[in-house]
Order: structure tokens, then C-alpha cells, then sequence
């Protein structure tokens, strides 16, 4: 787990790095587990880190809204990663881990939504120049929120546009009724 | 002294808006031929209290674009002119003229003055057909603000005056802002060295100033703080065109440090004094010269976005007073805490209720003042009617009821807009032509009337026409061609009329050829939920529709009853409760088609199962062991069964759309006392979700209620 003060240590090297303007730039990921595979996100998106708790359910929503919780007088709506990418749901445990994320929606307002995980990972610092892009996955419902792949190792990153994942819940929901 | 008067600007503008609104009204009800004095004297006022400000701010092509209007007025208050309908006409027209200026001034942009300057000429025409009538006494004062002048000011200070805190270098200065400045310094007075009180002033000045638009006024504000500390004296160069380069200041402090020489000094003073004066001397004649450079830049952009109210005084006293009542309370609970013992535990618990009485009351008096009436929403609607009657060639008369209901101003500022476009819509696809109406066998003259009142918790805005109605067989058509209905589907009136209010309906074309409306209502809509509201259409055939929009009192607190369905909490608006009690079974009837009646004294009310209509899963147990809920909106009744009630208490609403989006049957949601989420149920929501659940789709619910299975 990582604390906020890591985090905004991190993002200060973030900015540091960025603005030597070398023509690529490199970003910083925060990478999390859902089902056995290893995704990213844009670490500057990432608000904090919390553990699960119980939410308060909203009616007629779609399955992987899990319902709204209380982050210090915010009303944050919580989507259940898994189900949102439609891989089998899982048991909530003392490990399961919510990601507080600031984005923005397709009329650039800002929110803030919370994405449940099974556990966070690591952070890496990537080179855009380094990431590829994902191969054409035109059914799986994933296939839309991936901004491209990135190899450490022998493991394989996936990384997530967190704005694409929560602005399209929109749509999603309307598609669902 | 330098005053910076940009932060006065919001305020000019904030009453030339409010005048202009004076004028418009005024105008308005102004008939051709009328005398009627207090009226126009109202619009000269308001005209002239706008000219004013402007002058004072400087904003000179507003204050002379109003001076024309100002002296149509004027002769109209003398009754050297009659009213004429042309002349009020031009007048309208010059009030939105100067309130598009007045509002690209707020903003900062540049002006396009073509528009007024053809205005202007109409007033002038105006102005000059009865000449022999016409002296336009005025006509002085304007001149003054705008031709170049050139003024020869003499300024000697009293010897005391800097020790009042005034710097002659700064009334120069600030005179070098007016225009070309030309600086004399005259030294007669200056002692000799050993002679001089550093804390005295000893010089004197001559100054000529020219430049456009520079008026007395302007000057004599300049010197208005040291009027009584020095002798001033302000002639006016006639003609006299006073020209000098750029280099002539300094030349005449060169000549004044020469002069200087033989004047002040009749006793010998030795030579290391002069050098020393003469630089304060030039120091203080270049001074002009430097400011020339530097002025320009000098003007501050000062963002003017704040936001202000105005609040009825007495709403500030009785805030003043619970204020004190709170103090006192909170003064008497701390000498309580003091002396506690046992025996004062009934004390602490009266004082405890106090304090919450003067909570809620205080908390409501704040709430009162972002209160307004709603006649700044509804003001612009006559104008608004009176131009499309023109445009449209219709007679319509525009009645308003109900101009004193007071609303939230954040949701009067929204509520512009769809108002606009609603009234809009009934003249212009609502109303006949009066050839139309008299064929229908309608009075000739049309009606719209504009309603606001309360009802439970809520405002209620309704727009009546009397025109011609939706039709229905064309909406149906046109639904079915935009598949938002099936061919086939039976729909009853009331949804069929709905259906102009769902996105997609229509585009502006397609419907101008339809004769219902519906021209981005669902725009509308959308504004009007955006603020807990709703929009409802009811209609007949040829005797007019109704729009009615239902708004909350207040956005951010609502008086909640907390109810269980299953194992959540859900709040209901207290003021749409009307009763509740406990469930029997026995008055449960089943009608035909799954509606469930409840028998309440005479009456027999549909009963709505939340915990279905929110998708919950069914816990076990009888059903009954529950209560019902009797909640009343637009008069209908329906009876909510709950699990349980718990307790009643004031909760500020959040918006569930500011993260997430809108859910259908809340308003919003809320934090209760231990940190956890409660949501808002919306009255209105769950009326048509309940209709809904009756008549159309069973499998919305059947859905929702999968969903939760997992």
C-alpha cells in the first residue's frame, strides 16, 4: 500500500521529470491486481487509497455501481472494476482496496468516482514513446477504457484511461435499461 | 487622493440594470397620448440616474447616449411633446441599446456603437421636428463632457497642507491623467534655506491642462480634499489651443530654476543651498513628463464577477436579533456547564432545546435571504409578449398572478431561460392569429397567464395558454416516426403529451410544420430537473395548454422523515407527507392489472411497494408488518409502504449528479449523523415510476430487481 505523502512525493519527481521536455514524456502509473492481471493508472488522476466500506446502494443502478459512500462530506459513487469489466466478482476482503480518482466527464467537470480493486500493486515510471498499443479487442467490454500495454519484465502492464472508463457510464447505463 | 473607483463599477452597473428594468416597465405601460405624469417622471429619473453614474464613471458615449433619451423625457414631462407610440418604440429600443452597452461594458469587451449612434440619430429627429418646442435645455451641460478644453489652473497650497496628508504631487498627477499637462512652479514664496520647515509647503503652481472630455467637474473633483487648504482658482482658455511638445515641461522648470535665482533670496545664501532646491525644483517639475509615459498602463483590470443581493433591512434586523437570542442562549448553557450538578440536568436539556429553536430559526432567516420575489423572473415577460405580438402578428395579453412568491436566487437565475423559451413556445405554436380565434369562436384577444404559488414544500410555476392545444394524433405520428413509441402502443393522453417533453422528439424543423410544440423541451426539462425540479403538460384540444413547473423552495435543506425499506435508510420530504400509519391487511384490495388500493376512510389510494420500485431484494416475513406512508402531489395520493419510521430531522441535500449522475426517484442524497449515506426520495419521481410500474413496463422492475440479486 502506498500513503499519500509517497504519493505526492512521487508526483513532484512526476513533474520534475516531465519538464525536461525531451520530447517524450514520462508518466507516472499507478498499478493495481484485478483478476490475476496487472493494470494501470495515471498517478496524477489518483486522489487516494482506501480500504472497502460499506456503501449506501443506489436504486435501479447498474451491477457494478455499488453504491455511493461518504468521502468527507463528498457523495462518491463506487464501481466495482470486475463487474464493470464483466470478469467474475469476488468476495470483498480486508485487502480489497478503493482508488479514489479525480476526472473528468465528457463536459470537462470534474468528479470524483471510487473504483474497487483487488489489491494495489506498484507504481512505475513509463515513457509515453514505450507504450503500445493494444491490439484490436472490439468485444470485450474492456477494450474501450485501454490506453495502450506496457512490458516490465515478464509481466505485462494494461493501461486504463481512467476518464473513458467512468465518462462512457453514461452510456453504459442507458444501454443496460 | 487617488480613489480607485473600479471597485464602485459593480454597483453602477448593478442599479443601471435595475433602472433600465424601471424604464422598460414604465415603457411599457405608457399608452400613446398619456399624461401620465408619475410614470414618465419614473423613466426620467431612472434615465438620469443612469446618465449620472455613467459621468461619474466615465463612461461618457453611455452618459451622452442616455442625455438624448433623457431630454425626449424631459419634454415629455413638461408636455412639450405627447406621447407618441413611435417615440416609445424608439425608447424600448434605446433601452436595450443601452443595456447591450452597459453589459459589454461589465464584460470588458469593446462596444459596437453603430447601433446607438443610429438610434441617436432617430432622437435627434425626434427631438428637432417640434422645434419651436423643443429648447433642449440640456444640450449645455452635454457639450461640457466632450469638447476639447483647455483650463489654466492656479494652485498655491497653504503652508500646512502637507501636514494634513495631502501631496500636491499626486492632485498633478492625477491632473496629468485628465490630459496634456503643462506644469509652471512658482517660487515666490520659498524662504531662504535655513529658514525652511521641512513639514511646510511653500510652492505654488500654475497649470494648463487641455484634452478632450475634460469638464470642470472632473478638475474641481481633483482638488476636492484640499479645497479648503489652498487657494484654487480654474479659468477656461478660450480658443486658445495650447499645444506643446513633449520637452516643454522641463524647459519651463529650466526656466523657473533660472528665475528662481534673483527671487526668494534678497539675503546672500551661499552657494551650496542653491543647487539643492533647484533639484527638488526639477524633481518636481519633471513630474508630468514621467507620468505622461507611464499613465496608460496604469488602469486596473479588476475582475468584476462578484455577486451581490439586495436584502430588505428587516430581514437583517431579525437576523440581528436571533443572532442575540443565540448568544444569550449560548452564554446560559456555558454558565450551566459551569455548576453542573444533577439537579441542573433539566435546565441543560430546556437549554439544549433552545439553542436548537434558535438554530432553525436562524438557519431559516439565512435561508430567507437568498429569497427573492419571483417578479424578477417574471419582469421581462410583458416586454418579451408585447415584441412577439408584433413579430407574430397576434394579440395576446400577458397576465401574471402571483409576482410575490419568493424563490431561491440561484434558481430564479436558471429559471430565465426555460421560462423564456415556455412563454416563447405558447405565443408562437400556442396562440392563433385573432382571425384564427374568431373563426374558433374564441375572443379575439388571446391570453397567457404566468402563476406562481406554493404548494407543500414546493413553488409551483405554471404557464397557461388559451390557444389552440396539442394535437394529439400528430405527436403520436411524429413519436412513432422518431421511434420513440412503437406503432401500435396504446398511450393515454397524458403520457402521449409527455412524450414532447422526452429528448429526441424533435428538431426545430420538423416541428415548426406540427402544430404542437416541442422545440427542445427536453431541454427544458433538463434545466428544470437540474434543479430538483419538474415540468408536467397538460392540454386540451382548442382551450389551451399548461405547463406547470414544480420547483423546491430551497436547494440546500430539506425537513426529512427517515424511513427503512429492507436495510436501507431512504429520507421523504416531510412536507409531502400526509399521514402515515400502520399497514392492515385487511384494507388492501387488488384490482384488476396489480394495483394494490388501500383503504383509508372513504378514500381508496394506490399502494407502491418501495422496496420493489427501488429494486431491493425481498427480506423474509409477512409484508404487513409494516407501515404505509400517504404522500400527495399535485393533489393525487399514493401510499408508500416502508418498513419502518425512524426518526424526523432537517438534512442538507447533496447532489448526486455532481459525481455520479441523476437517479430516477431521488432528488438527492445526504449524510446522516454517523457518516453514512442516505438518499432523497423525490415525491414527484415516484409518482410517475409508480404510474410506470402499473401501466407500462413491468420489466424495468423485473430488471432492476435481477440486478440486485447479485
Amino acid at each position: 500500500m502506498i500513503t499519500q505523502n509517497e504519493i505526492s512525493r512521487e508526483e513532484q519527481q512526476e513533474f520534475s521529470s516531465s519538464s525536461e521536455n525531451t520530447g517524450e514524456t514520462t508518466k507516472q502509473y499507478l498499478t493495481f491486481f484485478l483478476d490475476g492481471e496487472e493494470y494501470g493508472v495515471d498517478i496524477l488522476g489518483v486522489q487516494e487509497i482506501r480500504g472497502w466500506e460499506k456503501t449506501t446502494i443506489l436504486p435501479n443502478s447498474p451491477n457494478h455501481i455499488k453504491g455511493v459512500i461518504n468521502l468527507r462530506g463528498t457523495i462518491v459513487p463506487i464501481t466495482d472494476l470486475r463487474e464493470r469489466f464483466c470478469l467474475e466478482s469476488k468476495e470483498y476482503g480486508p485487502l480489497t482496496v478503493v482508488i479514489v480518482l479525480n476526472i473528468c466527464d465528457s463536459s470537462s467537470n470534474k468528479k470524483v468516482v471510487g473504483i474497487v480493486v483487488d489489491a494495489v500493486s506498484d507504481v512505475y515510471d513509463i515513457s509515453s514513446t514505450k507504450i503500445k498499443s493494444s491490439p484490436e479487442i472490439e468485444q470485450q467490454v474492456s477494450g474501450e477504457f485501454i490506453e495502450g500495454l506496457f512490458n516490465v519484465d515478464e509481466k505485462m502492464l494494461i493501461l486504463l484511461d481512467i476518464n473513458r472508463l467512468l465518462v462512457s457510464e453514461a452510456q453504459y447505463s442507458e444501454v443496460a435499461q | 487622493m487617488a480613489v480607485d473607483i473600479s471597485q464602485f463599477h459593480e454597483m453602477f452597473f448593478e442599479e443601471s440594470f435595475e433602472g433600465l428594468e424601471v424604464m422598460e416597465n414604465g415603457l411599457l405601460n405608457l399608452p400613446p397620448g398619456s399624461s401620465d405624469i408619475e410614470l414618465i417622471n419614473d423613466i426620467f429619473r431612472a434615465a438620469h440616474s443612469i446618465k449620472g453614474g455613467a459621468g461619474t464613471f466615465g463612461f461618457n458615449e453611455v452618459s451622452e447616449f442616455t442625455h438624448d433619451l433623457e431630454t425626449l423625457m424631459d419634454l415629455m414631462r413638461e408636455g412639450k411633446y405627447s406621447v407618441t407610440s413611435e417615440a416609445v418604440e424608439l425608447m424600448l429600443q434605446a433601452v436595450d441599446c443601452l443595456r447591450h452597452m452597459l453589459t459589454e461594458l461589465k464584460d470588458k469587451r469593446p462596444i459596437d456603437y453603430s447601433n446607438a449612434s443610429e438610434i441617436s440619430k432617430h432622437f435627434k429627429l425626434i427631438l428637432e421636428k417640434p422645434e419651436s418646442t423643443a429648447p433642449e435645455p440640456e444640450q449645455v451641460s452635454a457639450t461640457n463632457d466632450t469638447e476639447c478644453k483647455s483650463w489654466r489652473i492656479g494652485f498655491k497650497p497653504n503652508p500646512e497642507m502637507l501636514q494634513t496628508g495631502n501631496e500636491p504631487y499626486r492632485i498633478i498627477r492625477e491632473l496629468g491623467e485628465l490630459g496634456c499637462l503643462v506644469v509652471h512652479v512658482l517660487l515666490d514664496d520659498l524662504p531662504s534655506y535655513d529658514l525652511i520647515d521641512p513639514c511646510e509647503c511653500y510652492l505654488a503652481w500654475q497649470l494648463d491642462l487641455s484634452g478632450e472630455a475634460v469638464s470642470r467637474d472632473a478638475i474641481d473633483e481633483i482638488f476636492e480634499w484640499v479645497i479648503d487648504d489652498a487657494e484654487i482658482g480654474v479659468e477656461e482658455l478660450s480658443g486658445a489651443k495650447i499645444s506643446i511638445s513633449q520637452e516643454a515641461p522641463a524647459q519651463h522648470s529650466d526656466d523657473s530654476k533660472e528665475s528662481n535665482n534673483p527671487l526668494p533670496e534678497p539675503t546672500a545664501v551661499s552657494g551650496e543651498v542653491l543647487p539643492t532646491s533647484a533639484v527638488a525644483i526639477n524633481s518636481e517639475a519633471s513630474i508630468p513628463r514621467s507620468l505622461e509615459t507611464t499613465k496608460p498602463k496604469a488602469e486596473p483590470a479588476r475582475g468584476g464577477d462578484s455577486k451581490s443581493i439586495r436584502v430588505n433591512i428587516e430581514k437583517v434586523d431579525a437576523l440581528i436579533n436571533m443572532v442575540g437570542e443565540m448568544v444569550i442562549t449560548q452564554s446560559m448553557l456555558c454558565q450551566l456547564s459551569k455548576e453542573y450538578n444533577e439537579e441542573s440536568h433539566n435546565e441543560l436539556v430546556s437549554g439544549l432545546a433552545q439553542l436548537e429553536a434558535n438554530t432553525r430559526e436562524l438557519q431559516e432567516s439565512v435561508m430567507s435571504l437568498r429569497m427573492m420575489p419571483i417578479s424578477f423572473a417574471f419582469n421581462r415577460f410583458p416586454r418579451l409578449v408585447r415584441d412577439l405580438n408584433r413579430q407574430l402578428e397576434k394579440d395576446v395579453e400577458l397576465v401574471l398572478h402571483g409576482e410575490q412568491t419568493e424563490l431561491d436566487k440561484t434558481v430564479m437565475e436558471k429559471l430565465g431561460d426555460p421560462l423564456t423559451h415556455l412563454v416563447r413556445n405558447a405565443m408562437d405554436h400556442g396562440m392563433e392569429t385573432p382571425q384564427e380565434r374568431l373563426e374558433q369562436g374564441k375572443p379575439e384577444k388571446g391570453k397567457i397567464e404566468l402563476k406562481a404559488f406554493y404548494e407543500g414544500g414546493a413553488v409551483v410555476i405554471q404557464i397557461c395558454d388559451d390557444g389552440k392545444g396539442l394535437d394529439d394524433k400528430k405527436i403520436q405520428a411524429k413519436a412513432i416516426s422518431n421511434s420513440l413509441i412503437q406503432e401500435g402502443e396504446v398511450l393515454s393522453r397524458e403520457e402521449i403529451q409527455d412524450l414532447i417533453l422526452r429528448p429526441g422528439f424533435s428538431t426545430a424543423d420538423e416541428v415548426s410544420d406540427l402544430s404542437g410544440r416541442g422545440v427542445g423541451l427536453d431541454v427544458v426539462k433538463q434545466n428544470i430537473r437540474a434543479l430538483n425540479g419538474s415540468l408536467d403538460v397538460q392540454s386540451k384540444e382548442n382551450s389551451g395548454t399548461t405547463f406547470t413547473i414544480r420547483l423546491p423552495l430551497t436547494l440546500a435543506i430539506v425537513d426529512g422523515q427517515l424511513i427503512r425499506v429492507e436495510d436501507s435508510v431512504y429520507i421523504l420530504p416531510l412536507t409531502a407527507i400526509s399521514e402515515s400509519l400502520q399497514l392492515e391487511e385487511k384494507n388492501i384490495n387488488t384490482v384488476a392489472g396489480g394495483v394494490d388500493l388501500y383503504r383509508i376512510r372513504d378514500e381508496n389510494i394506490p399502494v407502491v411497494h418501495l422496496n420493489a420500485l427501488f429494486g431491493h431484494d425481498k427480506a423474509e416475513g409477512s409484508e404487513y408488518a409494516k407501515m404505509l406512508v400517504v404522500v400527495e402531489s399535485n393533489e393525487r395520493k399514493i401510499g408508500l409502504v416502508v418498513d419502518e419510521l425512524l426518526d424526523q430531522q432537517q438534512v442538507v441535500i447533496k447532489s448526486l449528479e455532481a459525481n455520479y449522475q441523476g437517479v430516477e426517484g431521488l432528488s438527492g442524497a445526504t449524510i446522516l449523523g454517523d457518516g453514512t449515506v442516505a438518499l432523497i426520495c423525490d415525491i414527484h419521481d415516484i409518482f410517475t415510476m409508480s404510474a410506470g410500474q402499473y401501466q407500462l413496463s413491468f420489466d424495468k422492475i423485473f430488471q432492476s430487481g435481477h440486478n440486485y440479486a447479485a
